[in-house]
């Protein structure tokens, strides 16, 4: 597993000016940028949140945003998929391109963004639906299946990418409430994935887990980076390690280092970053 | 006067103990009020409160209940000249020999000869008695608060658990209170039970329930009408439901989606405006509600009506003209409409609350599929938020069935079995308040059966709000 990840590790075309570039990766396949934020600024009300981060998300890989608690991870991950509009008094300057393109630009629908996003948040949300519905929220609010079949095509391709479907196939149509913590938040999963997003965002995804449905979560995130651009935004240091190609390390609302997974948790840069991980804050 | 100052002496009396107590507790720790179990003052209060609120109950139990004490002693032994009376000319004399004995106002009644000696031998006798009461009950009370130093003081020590008792009589003053509501609503019950019972013994109860004349008037000439075909409740049965569904038409919608406006589009500072106006509403006494509604909202309709009549008349439907031209001021619309209007902060209120309660993650998800505010709101928010609004729905129903006042006002006096909103109708509570006001007669049908309607709606009422209130409860389950 591991020697898979260093193949796929991104590289930094355009780096920040305090993140030198990984010569040591320049010879492997970099994977295209896939959003590519500068100088991002967010205010809540009069107290800002991110000072100017700028950060490159690579194609088809996992990137861990790591840092303390109230570092402002969560929101440079709420701002890609503008879900920091539906909190009232948010402001977001900066620029962040999802393949080329401003989020931020009036010319992008937030909604029509947050269908190519997805999302998977801290605590699993499934709505108070049955299984099968839950997975047809997207699809169905999107117009994306012509016909009954086609949908229930789209629900059980999810649920079997998510790794639910042998758990689940045989009580579509019980409620998802219903489930455990672990198979709510694969469900969460399916439903994201179920209207073919090109980027999954995961706020926390196994916080609120037990050891065994993270490890289930997080195989499965690590299948998934084959289609998908992952962002992930986590706590546990371990988990950053096991399944991220890249990591950034956020403080005090700063970006202070993102580079290559291995390097950060091996050689990082940055005091602030070798103390972090060692445990000595946070 | 005498009660008051025996009060006053009882409070200055726990005072003292009070400071007693505290110098008590402190100083058997030899200045060291660190020893103690509680902090100085919990001594202070266990000992004022065990010389204070025995003797001030007993006080006020007698001030309460002394003077029918005092009446019921004063009849004990009758002299013959009034054992003679009749049992209501007894009431008279008693009464007047009270009236006499407290300076009151006694009746016109003349008296001579053994009843004049009687009543001046009663009147002393009364003065007499209430002297011994009141005086008695004072006695009484410096007894108990005497017993209650007794009882409390020797026991002030650094070990003792003052604050722990104190606690117990601070629990026993909310049970008190608790149990004086509950034993309120048990007796207004059984007086509703009582009196229904005994309605029910000269009307059948089939007869009250599914009887299809309501004409509580004519029954009274007993003599050529029976009592059973005019008290057939469904006429009034069915004016309630039909109010209530036009109201119900009108308060869900606009109540249902105002609160969906506060909780899911406004922002905080439409809230903070928009919701107090909203809640002015609630604030409006519904007396000015039921003349808005005879005084300017029947009026209006009515003309519309009347209007729409007027086209009609001549055309192809002449009847329906005819008909229209003939609606009067009051009508099961008018008296609906209003009581609606009166609903809608009621159903927005609580249904912005229950909003409010379904989580914010589900929201988010269904915003970070890519759903809209209002796909948000119809395929998650509602359908999570769907029990309690039918608990919140049900509430208004009972609101609504229970309303009177628009209805007396609005709605009309005519029993009739019919759904034309159109229709003067009338309702349980109207007949209630039709029924009862005035000079009454307790032993006929007429007045007893507003006891009847009365105990139906309680039920009916009552089953809508358990209904609500466990549809509430399993759905706070859900999400807790």
């Amino acid at each position: 597993m591991p020697s898979q990840r260093d193949d796929s590790i991104a590289h930094d075309t355009v780096a920040p000016v305090h993140i030198a570039v990984d010569r040591a990766h320049a010879s492997q396949p970099a994977g295209p940028i896939k959003i590519r934020a500068r100088d991002v600024n967010v205010f809540y009300g009069d107290k800002q949140a991110l000072f100017d981060v700028s950060l490159d998300v690579p194609e088809n890989s996992v990137t861990a945003l790591i840092g303390p608690s109230g570092c402002g991870k969560s929101t440079f991950l709420r701002s890609i998929n503008r879900m920091n509009d539906t909190i009232p008094g948010c402001k977001v300057t900066g620029r962040i391109e999802l393949d080329g393109e401003d989020v931020n630009d009036r010319s992008i629908d937030p909604v029509v963004l947050r269908a190519r996003v997805g999302m998977v948040f801290q605590k699993p949300n499934p709505f108070p639906k049955t299984i099968f519905e839950n997975v047809a929220y997207g699809p169905r609010i999107h117009g994306i299946a012509t016909g009954k079949a086609e949908l229930e095509e789209i629900v059980e391709r999810s649920l079997k990418r998510a790794g639910l479907w042998a758990e689940v196939a045989d009580r579509l149509h019980q409620p998802g409430t219903g489930l455990s913590g672990g198979q709510q938040q694969r469900l969460v999963i399916a439903r994201a994935i179920a209207v073919s997003p090109e980027v999954i965002l995961m706020d926390e995804p196994c916080s609120a887990l037990d050891p065994i449905a993270t490890a289930r979560i997080e195989e499965l995130i690590d299948e998934l980076r084959n289609q998908y651009c992952i962002v992930i935004v986590t706590h546990s240091m371990a988990q950053a390690a096991r399944v991220s190609q890249k990591t950034a390390f956020f403080h005090l609302g700063k970006l202070v280092e993102a580079g290559p997974t291995g390097e950060i948790f091996t050689n990082p840069r940055d005091s602030r970053t070798q103390d972090y991980i060692t445990g000595r804050f946070g | 006067m005498l009660i008051w100052i025996a009060l006053t002496a009882l409070l200055l009396f726990s005072a003292a103990t009070y400071m007693a107590a505290r110098r008590k507790a402190v100083a058997a720790t030899g200045g060291k009020p660190v020893l103690l179990h509680s902090l100085p003052g919990y001594y202070g209060s266990y000992a004022a409160l065990w010389v204070g609120a025995p003797a001030a109950l007993l006080i006020l139990l007698f001030a309460m209940f002394g003077g029918r004490m005092e009446a019921a002693l004063l009849r004990a032994d009758p002299p013959a000249a009034v054992q003679a009376l009749t049992a209501p000319q007894q009431d008279v004399f008693f009464d007047d020999a009270r009236a006499i004995a407290h300076g009151g106002q006694p009746s016109e009644t003349i008296y001579d000869g053994d009843l004049k000696t009687a009543l001046d031998a009663k009147a002393a006798k009364s003065a007499h008695l209430q002297n011994l009461i009141q005086y008695g009950s004072v006695a009484l009370g410096a007894l108990l608060a005497l017993a209650g130093i007794m009882i409390a003081y020797p026991r002030i020590g650094p070990q003792f658990r003052a604050r722990n008792k104190v606690e117990g009589w601070i629990a026993g003053l909310f049970i008190a209170c608790s149990v004086t509501a509950i034993l309120t609503t048990a007796g207004i019950v059984a007086s509703l039970v009582w009196e229904s019972w005994r309605f029910f013994q000269a009307v059948p109860i089939h007869e009250f329930l599914f009887g299809l004349e309501w004409n509580p008037q004519i029954a009274m000439r007993a003599d050529q009408y029976a009592g059973t075909g005019a008290f057939g409740a469904v006429p009034l049965f069915v004016g309630t439901f039909l109010i209530m569904m036009i109201a119900m038409l009108v308060a869900a919608p606009i109540g249902l989606y105002s609160a969906i406006y506060l909780s899911e589009y406004a922002s905080p500072l439409t809230r903070s405006v928009v919701k107090p106006l909203l809640e002015i509403l609630a604030g409006v006494p519904t007396v000015v509600y039921g003349f808005f509604a005879a005084l300017t909202v029947g009026p209006i309709f009515r003309s519309f009506f009347n209007w729409i009549g007027a086209q009609l008349v001549g055309g192809s439907f002449d009847g329906l003209g005819q008909y229209l031209m003939q609606v009067q001021n009051q009508m099961a619309l008018v008296a609906g409409a209003v009581m609606g209007i009166m609903l809608i902060p009621f159903v927005s209120s609580l249904s912005d609350d229950i909003i409010n309660a379904v989580p914010q993650s589900l929201r988010d998800g269904s915003l970070a599929m890519g759903a809209t505010r209002s796909e948000t709101v119809k395929k998650v928010v509602l359908p999570a938020a769907l029990p309690g609004i039918m608990a919140a729905l049900l509430l208004a129903v009972s609101r609504a069935v229970g309303e009177t006042m628009i209805v007396t006002m609005a709605a009309g006096l005519q029993a009739k079995t019919t759904l034309n909103p159109l229709d003067t109708v009338t309702t349980v509570t109207v007949q209630i308040v039709t029924l009862l006001t005035g000079d009454q007669e307790f032993d006929s049908p007429k007045t007893l059966s507003a006891f009847g309607l009365g105990l139906t709606l309680f039920v009916v009422t009552l089953m809508l709000n358990i209904i609500a209130l466990r549809i509430v409860q399993k759905y706070r389950e859900q999400y807790d």
